[in-house]
């Protein structure tokens, strides 16, 4: 049985991945994290039980990982409002559960994030940190170097945002940008805890599997490499991505 | 074109002659070039050339090019030229050129690229606007579809002389033509839902059941239709059931078709004449096109965004009939595939399955997360190869497409 922290136990059904609000918050190919994890978790042998909740349904508190991704400036702004007035998500992150946002998402952790017009609104409060409107929209290919203490190999993805994000005591960057916009600064996502955030956008474990393993370590305690037969594919679409873009 | 003012005369002809030169030297069909150097010389070019016209305009994500060409065949029923951009150059220039290729006819129906819409509307003062669909589509570089949707509502109700032929059942559509003052609503269904499940009028959530679609908190709903897709059959506006029977494949362009069929109705071609006439339409700018390649037929379907796929899923021979897919992702493709994890590909289980294009690496990752056996293919002629029956579909994105009609002699 590997070890769980906190008072937040996994519970007799296997891993639990909770992802909210697909219904609003999936811009791009978000579902992608969800089959990554759940493809990972149970090729170590882990019972998966995935449950998606929409905005119309309570989020519950008892889930192992949290995902949630990204939006159009409306549907966040609903998202906002609904992840506020319904405790779910703030409550499970209190009680030690993982939480992997992007993009839209990650912006909702923090206890600020820019409206349609680039209003200030008040977010979850489960990060702190605030986000805003930048100049320019920065889209495109990003690579940047995680924070060496959490052992991830350097981030490959892509970005497709407006957001400048600055995080206050507490909270650490997840990435130094080697390519890229990220949170504005230099750095890219944060981290708290068991609470990570990032603006690779989408399907972001897809080519990282380092860091959907990492989601899954903090859920479910240390786990054992994948076969080389079951990370080829991965490995090779990661080995292209890096080689496509000069960093 | 005698009315013209000279300059545009002259813009006009230097476009044409750039054109015919490009179709001379084998880049492409001419369609773009020509329009941009006669927009150089005269820059109100398009408006010119729209005068005096009776211009149909049609955009949204899917079906622009099959649904430009269906209307055009309905409206053959008039017996004049109708000028149209038949081969997909749907921003100013392509439309430019396909104007001054046809000075003499009456009427036009031009797709139109769903930013350029507002400009293309009051540049032609068109007399319908076909608005079809929209749904997340190469995010890297549009616009997100609600500012589409707000743009075109915008300036919908600024264009009071314009009917607007609209789907129903897409609430991004219903709330971009809800705003002008004459639309024929259709019910040509909508298969994808992911991008409409905000009201796009107050933001809350939108609910559905078998009526449709309505907003749990302000007044707006699904608008009633005129026409219906019904199954495999139309039910017009008078209440008549026609069986469509098309030479097309798939449920999208039976919705495709409804919509032509409603715009051919506003120039009084009755459905009676027009259907005919769609039936003949069996391949459009080389979709849906099959070819004989090394004793295989071979089938080309194009899809560009997760709505699309699902659609060509639709257009699939049933199984064992293998598919290539092919996906790159160049500046017209979008450079984000994260498109690709919109798309549940658990329905092509049970068939053979080949992926190629410049993004294969990605498509094998997703395909092997829905745990659909797969295999590399280096291009259209090695997976024909691999084949064992006689048969071969292929779906493609648009540049990856576009190799296939190449490796295959543009046999399209």
């Amino acid at each position: 049985m590997p070890p769980t922290r906190g008072t937040h136990a996994r519970g007799p059904s296997g891993l639990r991945l909770v992802w909210v609000y697909p219904d609003l918050l999936s811009t791009y190919g978000d579902r992608g994290n969800l089959l990554v994890l759940e493809r990972r978790a149970r090729l170590r042998g882990l019972a998966v039980e995935s449950i998606m909740v929409n905005a119309d349904q309570p989020v519950p508190t008892q889930g192992d990982i949290y995902l949630m991704g990204g939006g159009e400036d409306l549907p966040q702004i609903l998202a906002a409002r609904r992840l506020r007035a319904d405790g779910g998500l703030a409550a499970a992150a209190r009680n030690g559960a993982v939480v992997f946002a992007v993009c839209a998402g990650y912006q909702l952790l923090g206890a600020e994030f820019g409206g349609e017009n680039g209003q200030p609104l008040p977010g979850l409060e489960i990060l702190n940190m605030r986000s805003g409107r930048g100049q320019r929209r920065g889209v495109g290919e990003i690579l940047a170097d995680v924070d060496p203490s959490l052992g991830v190999p350097r981030l490959t993805g892509f970005e497709n945002h407006q957001g400048v994000t600055r995080l206050g005591p507490g909270v650490k960057p997840l990435a130094t940008v080697a390519v890229g916009v990220g949170n504005g600064d230099g750095t890219e996502g944060a981290y708290a805890g068991r609470v990570l955030g990032t603006y690779l956008h989408g399907p972001a474990l897809v080519r990282n599997p380092g860091l959907a393993d990492l989601l899954l370590t903090w859920a479910a305690g240390q786990l054992p490499p994948l076969q080389a037969a079951d990370e080829q594919w991965t490995l090779r679409l990661r080995e292209q991505r890096l080689a496509a873009v000069p960093s | 074109m005698g009315k013209l003012p000279l300059r545009a005369r002259v813009a006009t002809t230097i476009g044409g002659a750039a054109g015919r030169m490009s179709r001379l030297a084998g880049r492409g069909d001419g369609s773009v070039i020509g329009g941009v150097i006669g927009l150089r010389v005269e820059p109100d070019l398009l408006a010119l050339l729209a005068a005096g016209r009776r211009v149909v305009l049609v955009t949204g994500t899917n079906g622009k090019t099959t649904t430009t060409r269906l209307i055009t065949a309905g409206l053959g029923a008039l017996g004049q030229e109708v000028a149209s951009n038949a081969f997909g150059a749907n921003m100013e220039a392509g439309l430019t050129a396909a104007l001054g290729q046809a000075p003499d006819a009456s009427m036009a129906v031009l797709e139109v690229d769903e930013k350029y819409l507002p400009a293309v509307l009051a540049a032609t003062r068109a007399r319908v606007v076909t608005l079809l669909n929209l749904s997340r589509d190469q995010m890297d570089r549009a616009a997100e579809i609600w500012l589409v949707a707000r743009r075109w509502r915008e300036a919908l109700a600024s264009a009071p002389d314009c009917r607007v032929v609209a789907n129903a059942d897409d609430p991004l559509i219903a709330w971009a033509a809800g705003a002008a003052p004459d639309v024929i609503w259709v019910a040509a269904g909508q298969r994808w839902h992911e991008d409409s499940w905000c009201c796009p009028q107050c933001g809350s959530h939108l609910s559905r059941d078998e009526l449709g679609w309505r907003c749990g908190e302000c007044e707006f709903a699904r608008p009633p239709a005129r026409w219906v897709l019904e199954g495999s059959s139309v039910i017009d506006s008078s209440g008549r059931l026609h069986d469509l029977s098309l030479s097309l494949p798939g449920r999208a362009n039976r919705a495709n078709a409804v919509v032509a069929l409603a715009v051919s109705d506003v120039f009084g071609v009755d459905p009676r004449q027009a259907l005919p006439r769609l039936r003949e339409v069996a391949s459009v700018a080389g979709r849906y096109t099959q070819v004989k390649r090394r004793g295989r037929q071979v089938r080309l379907l194009l899809a560009k965004n997760p709505a699309g796929w699902l659609e060509a899923f639709d257009v699939l021979g049933a199984p064992p009939v293998p598919v290539l897919l092919s996906v790159n992702a160049r500046e017209p493709d979008g450079k984000d595939t994260s498109w690709l994890w919109d798309v549940d590909y658990r329905v092509l289980r049970g068939r053979p399955v080949y992926v190629a294009g410049e993004r294969s690496l990605d498509l094998a990752v997703r395909l092997e997360a829905d745990l659909v056996p797969f295999e590399l293919a280096d291009g259209v002629d090695d997976a024909v190869d691999r084949v064992a029956g006689d048969r071969l579909d292929v779906i493609a994105n648009y540049t990856a497409f576009q190799h296939i009609r190449v490796a295959l002699g543009r046999a399209a």
